[in-house]
């Protein structure tokens, strides 16, 4: 019995640092420029399908075609920027909702069209296997996920404190004006926040790709699971959605273990209710 | 004015006269669902395009109202009509519990709890053993009459329940946009901070349009159900059809009464033939061509092509 729940907490902290580091993106974006990219999920489909082909076609495990992929899938933040973002910039929320809205059922549209609606698995990649750690199994996939999550992670943070850059981004995204006096173009911070938050869910996306399922619709339950990472966290606040991440691991794998996991979901989706009730400005969202 | 009176007439005596044109069960069946998605959109207008709160959880509604019909029915023996009544009691009920602890919340937050909302509630009836969790409910058949709600051997009465419903819904439509409540609406969305400075209490007209918003839908929902005679989550409370109604709504111009009728005359056309002509081949195409017309309208024409149809009638 204690045996099952810590196999159940581990999984649940493991999958957490890979909701952390999807999330990342999101709150990025949201933080730099206040739009709620709600195609995020999609971006991450995206990645996993470039993972699958790379290793379909070339024959590359995820491991090895993780740099490309995330420079791929830099470019098109940097590209979705300049294309469908920067025209809305200063329009009323409710475009900027259909706008991102819009960009998941075309990203949607063309997986479906390309790749059909059927599941698709890489079946067997350098991280294959499973590891047995003081008699929790876990999985070396989840496991090398979960470090890899963890390593992004501390490189975004160090970028965002350490560098010029990073700086600037921070700069842009707690004043604008304040920002454009001191000479930041902000309209290179935007695209550069698109930029990163595309690749680091890219990164995401292949990580995932180890050992889920690939289609269309895989975004869809992630993006939303992002939207209740970064609202806990704070949208904006990339240590928040760190934080809130694995906590969201946690209550997913807890609720479906104690309940039912056909539940685990709602529990998920009720904590964000929860949160935005009672504190919306989140864990460490600043208000 | 008079002239926009004058096509409105002509436009329902073209409806009214259609079904004796066109005999065949499909273009009958897409008109149908036209002028439900219509309803719908209306519906969703008034919380969304009016009111400016982006609601992407509005198939709830309608699967409250088709689910209380069914289980009345298939359960009870209780007549449908009643049962369409008794869903809107039930989704205006939903309407304000969701309503009271969302309206708080503005713009994306506002937006993703109505998706959170609207997740919760299929979860819920896919698990609910009750009300066939994820099987769904057969509407036991009865004699065809008004009465029953069930015609079996032509489907023309409902096309004339549902030319009705979209008349009331327009009425409704019209009535709240010419009266004190469509003003408070619009303040709400323009400027919140201004309305509330003149007294108007925000949350209270928010869920008062949530809950118009709940009804026309719900009412939709009671239709499909006995329309179909099959519900089951996946056909009532689905994310979909909830963003169907916010593309329709955009398609023909937010907060216009007749903007949802132009978008779903645009959308549902749309569906239906990608789906018959294209059929398995061209999947996704039609999400492809969804997506290009909300990005292009909402960055280019986020007003809708309601002014293109306005212009001449005006």
């Amino acid at each position: 019995m204690e045996g099952v729940l810590a196999q159940t907490l581990a999984s649940g902290l493991l999958i957490g640092f890979v909701y952390a580091l999807i999330a990342v993106g999101l709150t990025m974006i949201f933080g730099v420029m206040d739009i709620v990219n709600f195609a995020h999920g999609e971006y991450l489909m995206i990645s996993m399908y470039f993972s699958y082909w790379f290793f379909i076609l070339f024959g590359m495990d995820p491991l090895y075609s993780l740099p490309a992929i995330t420079l791929i899938m830099f470019g098109i933040g940097i590209i979705t920027y300049y294309i469908a973002i920067r025209p809305i910039i200063n329009a009323p929320m409710l475009s900027q909702i259909f706008v991102t809205f819009g960009l998941l059922i075309f990203l949607r549209g063309v997986a479906q069209f390309l790749w059909k609606v059927d599941y698709r698995m890489i079946p067997e990649t350098l991280a294959s296997g499973n590891i047995n750690l003081a008699g929790i199994y876990i999985g070396r996939p989840q496991l090398v996920a979960a470090v890899g999550a963890i390593l992004c992670y501390g490189v975004i943070l160090w970028f965002l404190k350490n560098t010029k850059t990073g700086m600037a981004l921070e700069a842009v995204a707690q004043d604008k004006e304040a920002a454009r006096l001191m000479g930041i173009n902000s309209n290179r911070m935007f695209a550069l926040s698109w930029g990163i938050g595309i690749a680091t869910v890219g990164i995401a996306g292949v990580l995932l790709s180890t050992f889920f399922y690939v289609f269309p619709e895989v975004g869809a339950g992630f993006c939303l699971i992002a939207f209740v990472v970064v609202a806990l966290g704070g949208f904006g606040s990339v240590v928040g959605a760190f934080l809130a991440g694995i906590i969201v691991g946690l209550v997913e794998v807890v609720s479906g273990y104690l309940i039912d996991p056909s539940f685990k979901f709602m529990f998920v989706l009720a904590l964000y209710l929860a949160v935005v009730f009672i504190r919306p400005q989140g864990l460490m969202g600043r208000k | 004015m008079k002239k926009g009176f004058i096509i409105l007439l002509v436009f329902f005596i073209a409806l009214v006269i259609y079904p004796f044109i066109f005999k065949n069960p499909f273009p009958r069946h897409l008109l149908i669902m036209i002028m439900l998605y219509g309803t719908m959109g209306i519906g969703w207008n008034i919380i969304g395009g009016y009111t400016g709160q982006v609601s992407f959880g509005n198939a709830a509604f309608f699967g409250v109202g088709a689910y209380t019909t069914a289980i009345l029915l298939s359960k009870y023996g209780i007549n449908p009509w009643f049962g369409m009544l008794l869903g809107c009691f039930f989704s205006s009920l939903v309407a304000v519990v969701v309503g009271y602890p969302c309206f708080r919340l503005q713009g994306h937050y506002f937006a993703i709890a109505t998706i959170a909302v609207g997740e919760i509630v299929q979860v819920l009836f896919t698990n609910w053993e009750y009300a066939g969790a994820a099987v769904g409910i057969y509407i036991p058949i009865l004699e065809e009459s008004f009465f029953n709600f069930q015609f079996h051997t032509t489907k023309l009465p409902y096309y004339y329940i549902v030319l009705a419903m979209l008349a009331c819904a327009l009425l409704v439509c019209y009535a709240v946009e010419k009266s004190r409540l469509g003003y408070y609406f619009r303040a709400i969305k323009d400027d919140p901070e201004g309305a509330r400075s003149l007294g108007i209490n925000i949350q209270n007209y928010k869920l008062v349009a949530f809950i118009l918003s709940a009804i026309l839908t719900s009412v939709c929902g009671t239709f499909y159900a006995m329309y179909v005679l099959y519900i089951h989550p996946a056909n009532t409370i689905d994310l979909w059809l909830s963003i169907h109604l916010c593309i329709i709504a955009l398609i023909g111009g937010l907060g216009k009464i007749f903007g949802p009728v132009i978008g779903a005359f645009i959308f549902i056309p749309l569906t239906e033939f990608t789906r018959v002509y294209l059929g398995s081949e061209g999947q996704g195409i039609d999400l492809i061509i969804y997506a290009l017309i909300i990005i292009l309208l909402a960055t280019l024409r986020p007003q809708g092509l309601w002014g293109i149809f306005a212009k001449s009638s005006s």
